[in-house]
C-alpha cells in the first residue's frame, strides 16, 4: 500500500536531468580550454589538471566520512571545482599548492557551510584568492607558452613578448596586445582560462543544452565591453574598439563570465536579479581592471558579488502568486 | 564540575573556560583579530588588557556604592581610562618594541567592550575580592585566547613563534595567517575546537545561559526563556531585585 501513494511536497514534475548530468556537462564544456592548456603549457599543467580534482574529490570524501554524511562525491560537483581551481593555477605552480587550494576550496569554503548548495561563494574561486594572498609570489609568476602553437597557427612575436608579462599587464599600460593571440589562446596566463574562442565555445554549448542561461554572462561581458569602451575613448588609446576586444578576451574573463559567474549556488535565482548580478559584475570587473592598481579582477569581483546575492534576491523577490504588488505595498504601510 | 560562585577559584575557571570572553562571549573583537598577528603580540595584548581589567573592575567594585546610577557608564569610564593612561606610558616607556607594535591598539583598551561589560555585569555590582578576581579570569581568559590565536597565526603565517624560526627550512610560510582574512579563519577553528570540547565535557557550545548571566540586564535579556528567572542570574542575585 505505501509504495503505490508517494507523499512528497512540490515540485512534483521531475525531469531526468541529475546534478551529475549537469556537473559532466559542464565539466565536458571546459575540457577544449583544459586540453588546449596542456598543449600550450605542457605536461606540468597536466599534472595539476589531474592531481587538483583529485584532491577536492579526496577531501569531500574524507571529510564526509569524518562527519558521518552522505557521500555526495558521486555528483561530480567536487571534481568540477577542483577543475576549475586547476585551470586558475599558472602552469608552473608546484603541485602542493593547488592540492592545498583545493582542500580549502572544499573543506573551508562548501562542506563547513553546509555542502554543495549551501556555500555562499564559488569554492573554487574562493580558494583561488587563498591561494593568491597566501602566495602571492608563486600565484602571479606566469611562464611563457612553449611556443608550440606559434609553429602551428604562425602567430608572430607573441612568444618574445611573453618573458614575464601577461597580456593584461600590457593593457592595463594602454598598450596593445596581439588580439589573434589573445582569441585563440596562444599567451602566457593561467592554464585554463588562455583561449577566448575555446571557454566561448564551451559557454556556448552549455547555453545551447540549457545548462546555464545566456543572461548572466551577455550583461557582465556586455557591460564590462561598454564600459572599457568608453574609458578607452576617454583615455584617447589607439583603436578602442580592438583595445575593447582584447580586454575581453584577456585574463580570467571568459573563463570567469562563463563558468564560475554562473554557477547555480551563488548567483541569484530571479531573472530580474540574475541582471543586476550581472551588470554589478561588469562595472565591479572595470572598476579593478581598468581603474584599481591590478590588471586582473574577474574572481575578486565574482566572490564579492557572490556576497551581495543574498542582498540582491531580497530586494528582488517577486510578489507570492495571487497577491498584487499595490496590496502588498499597502499591507506595509500599515504595519509601519 | 561545578564551583562555589564567586570564590576566586570559581572566577578564575569562569573566565578561562566557562565564559571565555574570546571564544564564548565573542567580546573584545577587535583587539583579538588585529593585534594576534604574532603570539608576542598576542600575549602583550593580554596581559595589558588583564591588568586594567583587574585594576578597574576592583576600583569599580569599592566605588559602586557612591556612584549615581544614572552616571555609571561615564564614571567607569573614568575610572578604565585613568588605568589605560598608565599601562600607557608604562608601555612606552619600558617595552617600546611591543608598544609600537600594538600601537593604537593599548589607547583602545578604553572602550574595550569584556572591561565595559565585566563592569557593568559583575564589578558594578559585587564585593570587591570577587570583581578583582572576576577581573583576573577574564583577563586571563583573553590572553590565553590572544596567545593561541597570535601562535597559530605566527607559526602556519611566518613559520617563527615568539621571533624564533620553528618549521623546517623547505616550509613555505602561508602569509595570508598574518594577514586579516587568517585571523577570522583561525578565530573560527579554534571557537569550533572549543565548542567541541564544551559538547564533550557535557556542556552547551557558547554561553551556558544557565550559568549566570553576561549582561546584567535580565530585563531585556533575550535568552530570558533559557534560564527562566533562576536564582543563577547574577543579576537578580546582585541586586536582590526581581529584574526577571
Amino acid at each position: 500500500m505505501d509504495n503505490k501513494y508517494q507523499v512528497s511536497v512540490s515540485p512534483h514534475v521531475r525531469d531526468s536531468i541529475t546534478t551529475q548530468k549537469i556537473m559532466l556537462m559542464v565539466i565536458g564544456a571546459l575540457m577544449p580550454a583544459c586540453i588546449f592548456g596542456v598543449v600550450n603549457f605542457g605536461l606540468h599543467a597536466l599534472l595539476i589538471l589531474i592531481i587538483t580534482p583529485a584532491a577536492a574529490v579526496a577531501s569531500e570524501y574524507i571529510y564526509e566520512k569524518l562527519m558521518h554524511k552522505k557521500n555526495t562525491v558521486g555528483d561530480l560537483s567536487a571534481c568540477l571545482t577542483g577543475l576549475l581551481l586547476a585551470m586558475n593555477m599558472p602552469p608552473e605552480i608546484s603541485w602542493w599548492i593547488p592540492v592545498l587550494g583545493a582542500i580549502f576550496a572544499i573543506i573551508v569554503v562548501k562542506q563547513l557551510y553546509g555542502g554543495l548548495g549551501q556555500n555562499f561563494m564559488n569554492p573554487a574561486l574562493g580558494a583561488r584568492c587563498f591561494l593568491l594572498i597566501a602566495f602571492s609570489d608563486r600565484m602571479t609568476t606566469y611562464y611563457p607558452t612553449n611556443g608550440f602553437i606559434n609553429t602551428l597557427w604562425n602567430v608572430e612575436g607573441t612568444t618574445d613578448a611573453l618573458s614575464g608579462a601577461t597580456p593584461l599587464a600590457y593593457l592595463k599600460l594602454g598598450q596593445h596586445f596581439d588580439l589573434k593571440a589573445l582569441f585563440l589562446g596562444n599567451v602566457g596566463g593561467v592554464i585554463g582560462e588562455t583561449s577566448a574562442l575555446l571557454l566561448l565555445a564551451g559557454g556556448l554549448f552549455l547555453v545551447c543544452k540549457k545548462i546555464i542561461e545566456i543572461r548572466i554572462p551577455a550583461v557582465y561581458l556586455g557591460s564590462f565591453a561598454v564600459l572599457t569602451l568608453v574609458t578607452s575613448v576617454v583615455r584617447g588609446y589607439n583603436d578602442p574598439l580592438i583595445f575593447t576586444l582584447e580586454e575581453l578576451c584577456a585574463g580570467g574573463l571568459m573563463l570567469g563570465a562563463w563558468f564560475m559567474a554562473t554557477d547555480y549556488v551563488t548567483s541569484p535565482v530571479t531573472e530580474k536579479a540574475q541582471y543586476i548580478y550581472a551588470l554589478l559584475l561588469g562595472i565591479l570587473t572595470w572598476v579593478f581592471r581598468l581603474i584599481g592598481i591590478s590588471s586582473e579582477g574577474v574572481s575578486y569581483a565574482i566572490i564579492f558579488m557572490n556576497c551581495l546575492v543574498p542582498l540582491i534576491e531580497n530586494y528582488t523577490k517577486p510578489p507570492a502568486f495571487g497577491i498584487s504588488p499595490e496590496k502588498k505595498s499597502a499591507g506595509k504601510e500599515e504595519k509601519s | 564540575m561545578r564551583l562555589k560562585k564567586d570564590t576566586p577559584v570559581e572566577r578564575i575557571w569562569n573566565g578561562i573556560y566557562i565564559e571565555n570572553p574570546v571564544f564564548c562571549l565573542i567580546l573584545g573583537m577587535c583587539p583579538t583579530l588585529a593585534t594576534t598577528t604574532s603570539a608576542l603580540n598576542g600575549v602583550g595584548m593580554g596581559v595589558s588588557t588583564m591588568i586594567i581589567l583587574m585594576l578597574a573592575e576592583f576600583i569599580i567594585s569599592l566605588i559602586r556604592g557612591i556612584i549615581p546610577d544614572r552616571m555609571r557608564m561615564p564614571a567607569y569610564i573614568v575610572v578604565i581610562a585613568s588605568f589605560v593612561t598608565i599601562v600607557d606610558f608604562l608601555m612606552e616607556g619600558f617595552t617600546p618594541a611591543l608598544y609600537d607594535s600594538l600601537g593604537i591598539y593599548i589607547p583602545l583598551i578604553v572602550v574595550n567592550c569584556i572591561i565595559m561589560g565585566r563592569a557593568e555585569a559583575y564589578a558594578g555590582k559585587m564585593k570587591p575580592v570577587s570583581a578583582l578576581f572576576d577581573g583576573l579570569g577574564m583577563g586571563l581568559g583573553f590572553t590565553i585566547a590572544l596567545f593561541l590565536l597570535g601562535s597559530v597565526r605566527e607559526i602556519i603565517g611566518a613559520g617563527t613563534w615568539f621571533g624564533i624560526k620553528v618549521t623546517p627550512a623547505s616550509y613555505v610560510p602561508v602569509n595570508i595567517f598574518v594577514l586579516a582574512p587568517g585571523a577570522f579563519l583561525v578565530l573560527g577553528f579554534l571557537v569550533a575546537v572549543m565548542n567541541k570540547l564544551k559538547i564533550g565535557a557535557g556542556r552547551r557550545p557558547g554561553v551556558d545561559p544557565t550559568q549566570g548571566n553576561m549582561c546584567g540586564d535580565c530585563a531585556n535579556c533575550m535568552k530570558l526563556g533559557m534560564c527562566g528567572g533562576k536564582t543563577e542570574c547574577i543579576a537578580a542575585e546582585a541586586t536582590g531585585k526581581e529584574e526577571v
